[in-house]
């Protein structure tokens, strides 16, 4: 039987959800699947340029998202003895968080209670409140 | 950064010749800069004459240019090639604005929408609002319907040149993506055999899209920026008046931060504001229009009938179709290729895509934003009609009709709103300066790429140009340079005489890529995803 899949939203500063997965997932025998939102709109108003930079620069974000934060964590997970795999997406963290977890079939996300300011949760909604409304899966909010 | 200091010592530099001067003029009499203007229009005039006189040469036995006849042409030979293309595709265009056809894997890549904002911003600006303004006082409300039909024929020379700015555009190992007319014009014509002839037409056009950048991209938004914040603070009243060099000098600094600097910051926060300052304008065009709504039917009979009679223009029809066109190809950019070079950056594996997607510049541009303009300005009742005949009433002396204190340019504009919405000039001052400084940072972009390609892409040789940008922003506020923005205004077009033939050439090229796209669309092959790839992204 194929194990479980925990997703864990990771925004590459607080470890506390994925500790807390981590613990729960070598618990239960789960797979954890940590995934990184780089946050993008195809919206977003650009100069001329940031257009004629904008592929560089994905490239950079996304390689520093990987060597700096993703992959040391996911080495060290691994080490500790988790089944673990990871995703670098762009895009809106609350809908990529999501769908990533449609696609991988995962049966619970964890995400940290909050680390946007207080002033752009209020406007806009922290990533949180988005998973607790629109997750069809069991939600874990860390403190 | 480090550089900043001595940067700014050499922009000041050029500030201390000019602005001291200015200020001690402006401080004796009214018409103080006056002697400066002619200095610099005695020297610069006689240069430049002859090259102005040719470009706005008109037609024997015709009051009309042969540049707008030429770009004009041009535009109905695209429509008619690619069988109305303007027409046919603006669901496909949209659905491609909206993200329909991006794969999810391309999330974090410059989009289509992203592209035609960024090229949307620098295109909508004072053409706009003084360009129609001068369309309308000069041909009268007649050239609005020349403005329309050069919009919509426009949108096929947009399709054009974007296209191949895709197709063409080099992408850097680093991962810069840059394209635009030069691109394509040595690119393009090479692969069909015209080497010699394609980098001949890449320099020249590179040529004068320098010169267009310092004038009609900086010196002609400089100087009508500054024009409505005269208005707006006292008119003729205002500590400004006659102090242009000061509004110079505060944009010039501030447009140097950003492209010297490198504060993108500043370039960031107008890049958003413009999108909304756009849609207030239009928004305060559509409240004036509804609340005058029992005019509306009567404003648009008067383009309609002014468009082939002249309503007592002097000139008439031609007098209000050479307006029209003029004003529009001014701010619309059709034909131009500036607009590739912003266009050329998208993600997509169907440069044609792209080409889609641009028509719908000119359409926002002209055919919405210039109406909009045009209907208000009409509807205000700024332009004097004479009561008894509906005609209106021809100033001889001013070359245009009749407008209280003589207005013209931006400030007939405003009046005409502050007529029926009296505060909006002062959300129009804000619009004017925040549409100005946009158009200058694309309008600087486009330069500095045409700079490089003539002068070499380095450092020290973009500083060059950028440095040249800020002074020109100075001069073009603190003086009144008939002359320069003559010669700016022609450059502008002239960039449309070397780019145009170029497309000739090249349109079998864009047909190919049209059809193959079509077939492969019409067969399915182009996937279709049921949401934008704002929800989804790629994998690392």
């Amino acid at each position: 039987m194929a194990s479980e899949i925990f997703v864990v939203a990771y925004d590459g500063i607080d470890r506390n959800p994925v500790d807390y997965a981590a613990t729960r997932a070598k618990a239960n025998g789960a797979t954890l699947c940590l995934v990184h939102v780089l946050q993008w709109s195809p919206y977003s108003f650009l100069t001329p340029e940031e257009l004629e930079e904008r592929k560089m620069r994905r490239r950079q974000e996304l390689e520093r998202a990987k060597t700096a934060l993703v992959d040391p964590l996911v080495a060290e997970l691994r080490a500790a003895g988790l089944q673990i795999d990871s995703e670098i997406r762009f895009g809106s963290p609350t809908a990529v968080i999501l769908d990533v977890a449609a696609d991988k079939g995962a049966c619970q996300i964890f995400v940290g209670r909050s680390s946007k300011s207080g002033i752009e949760n209020k406007i806009f909604g922290s990533v949180t409140l988005g998973l607790a409304q629109a997750a069809t899966i069991p939600t874990v909010i860390v403190p | 950064m480090r550089v900043i200091g001595p940067l700014i010592s050499l922009l000041i530099m050029p500030l201390l010749l000019v602005s001291p001067a200015l200020a001690q003029e402006a401080a004796e009499e009214g018409s103080g800069t006056a002697s400066v203007d002619a200095w610099v229009d005695g020297i610069v005039g006689p240069v430049t004459a002859p090259f102005v006189s040719f470009i706005f040469a008109p037609i024997p036995g015709t009051e009309l240019p042969w540049i707008v006849l030429w770009l004009i042409t041009a535009a109905a030979i695209f429509t008619v090639y690619f069988g109305f293309v303007q027409f046919r595709m603006v669901p496909h265009a949209i659905d491609l604005v909206r993200g329909r056809y991006t794969s999810p894997d391309a999330a974090g890549e410059v989009t289509h929408f992203q592209a035609l904002a960024t090229a949307v911003s620098g295109t909508v600006g004072l053409g706009n609002i003084a360009g129609v303004a001068v369309a309308m006082s000069v041909g009268g409300p007649g050239a609005t319907f020349w403005m329309i039909l050069s919009g919509l024929l426009g949108m096929a020379s947009k399709f054009t040149e974007c296209t191949l700015g895709v197709k063409y555009r080099t992408e850097y190992e680093d991962g810069r993506v840059s394209g635009g007319p030069m691109h394509y014009l040595k690119k393009g014509m090479a692969e069909i055999g015209h080497t010699t002839l394609g980098k001949v037409l890449a320099v020249g056009f590179a040529i004068f899209c320098v010169l267009a950048s310092w004038g009609a991209g900086n010196m002609f938004q400089a100087n009508q920026a500054h024009s409505q914040l005269v208005v707006i603070t006292g008119g003729d009243a205002s500590f400004l008046a006659d102090r242009g060099w000061i509004t110079g000098l505060v944009m010039a600094v501030v447009v140097f931060l950003v492209i010297v600097g490198g504060i993108k910051s500043i370039a960031r926060v107008t890049e958003k504001l413009v999108p909304f300052m756009g849609i207030l304008y239009l928004a305060a065009a559509l409240i004036v229009i509804i609340a005058n709504i029992d005019q509306l039917g009567a404003a648009f009979g008067e383009i309609f009938e002014g468009a082939f009679t002249g309503l007592g223009v002097a000139g008439g029809l031609i007098g209000a179709l050479i307006q029209g066109l003029r004003r529009a190809t001014f701010s619309n950019e059709a034909g131009i290729g500036s607009a590739a070079i912003a266009h050329s950056a998208v993600q997509t594996k169907h440069p044609v895509t792209e080409g889609f997607v641009s028509m719908l510049e000119p359409f926002i541009d002209t055919v919405i934003i210039c109406t909009a303009t045009a209907l208000v300005i009409t509807i205000s009742g700024v332009l004097q009609q004479d009561p008894a005949t509906g005609l209106y009433v021809w100033d001889e002396a001013a070359g245009q009709i009749a407008t209280a204190n003589n207005l013209s340019g931006v400030e007939l504009t405003s009046a005409a709103f502050g007529s029926k919405i009296t505060w909006f000039p002062y959300v129009l001052g804000l619009a004017v300066v925040l549409f100005a400084f946009s158009t200058m940072i694309s309008w600087s972009y486009y330069g500095v790429k045409a700079w490089c390609f003539l002068f070499g892409d380095n450092y020290v040789s973009e500083l060059i140009y950028k440095v040249l940008f800020c002074v020109f922003v100075i001069l073009g506020a603190a003086v009144s340079l008939g002359a320069v923005l003559d010669f700016s205004d022609a450059s502008l077009f002239a960039m449309g005489i070397f780019n145009i033939v170029g497309l000739y050439f090249l349109a079998p090229i864009v047909k190919r890529e049209m059809t193959t796209y079509m077939a492969k669309l019409r067969g399915g092959e182009i996937p279709k995803y049921p949401k934008a790839a704002s929800a989804r992204g790629s994998a690392a």
